[in-house]
């Protein structure tokens, strides 16, 4: 959404770019040191578009084409942990090849960005658009942003970034694009002039630690002050450190809003509360939410809805992880029936991995809506207007016969 | 788990380790210790270099080499590679060392 | 750590000086005793020639050093995962190279050393180290190899030899241990064509130390194979951890040699069997008291000893020919 409060200093260049495309400029614009990442279909126009800058000399970036996204991840916690401002890029069967070192990235509380250009998993082999990639990486310790269009996927990286490298943050940062819809869509985007971003993001700043010498020094590998990063910790440590991880989550979502208000000071551009989007929510009585580029549609179906005198709104879900549930459950206390749009399954789960985190957090709720899940888009199956069409109807009836026959539905799919 | 162990929030991130081990005694593990018989020594340092543990030292400044019981292990490798067969592995006595 | 960049011919490898070397290795690891592994590490990073970042494989080694809150790392030192130690070598080479443009890294120039075990390079990291030296980076990747998974418990690796006992790899009635020979990793690696390739074991100290200084030396990436027994896997008596890597060097079932631009030489402990070859012992010596071989000894599995003796002899004999033909 955007809002007519530009800062009048701050002057905008407009560009032709799809998804990638904007995720490459931005990563230019942010100072990275390394790039180290491995092609993947739908991600494959970021690494492209930022080996020309490397190759053009536009950029101080070391690039390196690793052998595969598990030597890609390696070399990028390997990166961030020598200092170096970090991104990398992936999707699909690549993102599910990092899985054990995505892990290990935030657990060394290394602050890489990696844009993940959403795409769905195999078997059978699609290279199509759908969330099953990301989502089934929500565990892994990462902050999950999830844009909806191009213009969003260049204001998330640099955001991510600053998130990432906050001092109360210090964890890696997904920013999740729609494979094809997002990734591969040509939009106009307002790009910020490079000094602008460059003042933004600023220089990495570096938490400190207590090393074996007794020193208290910046977090890297620095032979002048040497220190052991990533050791083995036995059950008297182990807890410990996962617990700080959930505090930095939860330090996270307070940081994640803040940057996104200042980001929105400098662009006139902002996205709700940085956490979650709502469009005519306020008075609705059916709702949907959406993660990603969906939300578009849906806001198009909203009004043609609201023209018909159906009180109907959205919640878009920017930031998954970390999850903000109070958020949700706010927004939705007036609610009659929600519809979670759910383009991942969680096999044998009863719904998807939002319906889960959504479920749970009106669980606590004093109205207690219906909350049914929807399963859409799977492996790039088209989700019409008609279908969230469709999803609405359903909503009033639920919220209208106070009753839902069905926990789990399938949008678009043949029986 | 022992009180002495810190809580979360007292410990760095991401399992920077605070203290060296060369404040873990690992020479309890050991059943016979190397002893030296100093009249074959010839302070070769072959000990030293062979040794696992860096617990055989070289003196320049005492001209001796010292042993660190501390961390040796007892393995044994020091007295198999003596040059001059001048240390021998024997159980541990009450007056040990040099 | 004092600043030190000087080359090979200048530093001088008198035993009293390296054992006067600041430890890299500290004591109170938590190796076994008699580790041969622990024992290449720590006399290694005694040939660093300054400022050095070390980063290592899961294994056995990046076990016993590194147990929060001890560590035995007086280097800066990072671990990520089993497979990634030439993968971790990339990002930080990476780094290093940028921040040092940006004017951020305050040292002339910072060495990187890359430890894995067996597990480590033969199997689950060889694709991380084949993408990392066709990439080029500048690291010295150590492999300390044991011949075994033995962090996990003694299972075989590729880097196994034929005929050893493993947990996974038993001595049956109808298998007598690991079916299969062991993976030539060295030629493996200069198949890449990297500046230099070399083999070393601990018992011959100043040659090994050499030959780190070497492949700290070269710019680009450096392979260094170090023969390191684990008598706890080896079923072997751990005071004659130093004396096995002496016998494999004479029996030849682990030849010392160096790879320099493509040209293989012999080393000097190799280079004097080569040259007194009645000096080179049956492989029964060197087999015999390690308990990974004792059912070897039995008339059923005789021939295993016998495959294993030509075995090391074809591939002592290839060895020379390479060393003729690249003169």
């Amino acid at each position: 959404m955007k809002k007519n409060n530009l800062n009048q200093e701050t002057t905008q260049e407009l560009m032709a770019l799809n998804g990638d495309e904007a995720i490459a400029y931005a990563v230019k614009q942010c100072d990275v040191d390394v790039v180290a990442a491995y092609p993947i279909t739908p991600q494959t126009i970021i690494v492209e578009k930022y080996s020309e800058y490397v190759a053009n000399g536009e950029v101080q970036t070391e690039y390196v084409c690793t052998e595969s996204e598990h030597s890609a991840m390696a070399a990028c916690i390997a990166s961030s942990a020598t200092g170096a401002r970090t991104f990398t890029a992936s999707a699909s069967a690549g993102l599910a090849l990092m899985h054990e070192m995505l892990f290990v990235a935030s657990g060394c509380r290394t602050p890489i960005v990696m844009a993940v250009a959403n795409r769905a998993l195999s078997a059978p082999l699609n290279i199509n658009g759908d969330q099953s990639d990301s989502m089934a990486q929500r565990d892994a310790g990462w902050i999950h942003l999830y844009v909806e269009n191009a213009q969003e996927a260049y204001d998330t990286i640099m955001q991510a970034f600053r998130i990432a490298e906050h001092l109360d943050v210090q964890l890696p940062v997904i920013v999740g694009l729609d494979g094809f819809i997002v990734s591969h869509t040509l939009e106009n985007v307002d790009v910020l002039s490079d000094e602008s971003v460059k003042n933004f993001v600023g220089e990495r700043v570096l938490p400190n630690v207590l090393t074996h010498e007794g020193k208290t020094v910046p977090f890297k590998l620095d032979p002048d002050n040497p220190m052991t990063m990533g050791p083995v910790a036995m059950p008297n440590y182990y807890f410990e450190f996962k617990r700080q991880q959930e505090e930095a989550m939860k330090n996270a979502l307070t940081v994640i809003q803040q940057v996104h208000d200042e980001y929105a000071k400098l662009s006139g551009r902002s996205y709700g509360n940085a956490l979650i989007e709502e469009y005519k929510l306020d008075d609705a009585e059916v709702a949907t939410i959406c993660v990603g580029s969906a939300a578009g549609t849906v806001k198009d179906v909203i009004d043609e809805l609201r023209a018909e005198g159906v009180k109907a709104g959205l919640l878009r879900l920017r930031t998954f992880r970390p999850f903000p549930a109070q958020e949700v459950q706010k927004a939705l206390e007036n609610v009659k029936a929600v519809a979670v749009m759910d383009k991942s399954m969680s096999f044998g789960g009863n719904g998807g991995a939002v319906f889960h985190e959504v479920r749970h957090a009106m669980y606590d709720s004093k109205s207690h809506p219906f909350v049914v899940d929807y399963i859409y888009g799977l492996g790039g199956r088209d989700t019409s207007p008609k279908d969230f069409k469709k999803v609405y109807s359903d909503l009033h009836l639920i919220a209208h016969n106070k009753r839902m026959d069905k926990l789990v539905n399938y949008v678009g799919l043949r029986e | 788990m022992s009180s002495k162990e810190k809580g979360w929030r007292e410990i760095s991130i991401a399992g920077v380790s605070p203290k060296s081990s060369v404040g873990f005694m690992t020479g309890d593990w050991k059943t016979y210790m190397p002893i030296r018989d100093l009249e074959k020594c010839t302070k070769c340092v072959m000990c030293v270099l062979y040794c696992p543990e860096g617990a055989i030292r070289w003196r320049p400044d005492l001209g001796k080499i010292e042993f660190d019981y501390n961390f040796c292990k007892g393995c044994g490798i020091c007295a198999n590679e003596c040059p001059t067969k001048a240390i021998t592995m024997k159980l541990p006595e009450p007056t040990e060392g040099e | 750590m004092e600043e030190q960049k000087v080359t090979t011919q200048e530093w001088k490898f008198t035993a009293k000086d390296i054992a006067l070397k600041p430890e890299g290795f500290l004591p109170g690891h938590r190796a076994c005793a008699g580790c041969g592994p622990a024992n290449v590490l720590r006399m290694v990073m005694k040939a660093t020639r300054g400022p050095t970042i070390v980063t290592e494989a899961t294994g056995c080694m990046e076990v016993v050093s590194s147990i929060y809150p001890y560590t035995s790392w007086s280097y800066p030192w990072l671990h990520t995962a089993f497979e990634t130690a030439a993968a971790n070598a990339s990002g930080i080479e990476a780094a290093l190279k940028v921040l040092t443009k940006k004017g951020k890294v305050k040292q002339e120039h910072i060495d990187i050393i890359a430890f894995a075990g067996d597990g480590g390079t033969y199997d689950i990291g060889l694709q991380a180290l084949s993408g990392a030296v066709e990439r080029g980076h500048d690291f010295l990747f150590i492999l300390y190899d044991n011949e075994g998974y033995m962090n996990t418990g003694i299972q075989r690796s590729g880097g196994t030899p034929l005929g050893a006992a493993t947990t996974t790899t038993p001595a049956g009635s109808v298998m007598p241990g690991k079916m299969q020979n062991k993976k030539p990793i060295t030629d493996i690696m200069v198949a890449h064509d990297l500046e230099y390739v070399a083999t070393a074991t601990p018992y011959y100290w100043k040659d090994m130390l050499q030959k780190v200084r070497k492949g700290l030396e070269v710019e680009g990436p450096a392979f260094l194979h170090i023969f390191a027994p684990c008598p706890r896997g080896w079923r072997s008596e751990p005071a004659k951890t130093m004396e096995y890597t002496k016998l494999a060097v004479e029996s030849c079932v682990f030849p010392v040699y160096e790879v320099v631009k493509g040209k293989y030489e012999l080393s000097t402990p190799s280079k004097l069997i080569q040259l007194a070859p009645q000096k080179k012992i049956p492989i029964t010596e060197y087999l015999k008291g390690q308990g990974r071989y004792r059912h070897l000894f039995t008339p059923q599995h005789q021939h295993v000893v016998d495959t294993l003796q030509r075995l090391t002899d074809e591939r002592w004999a290839k060895l020379q020919k390479k060393v003729e033909q690249t003169a």
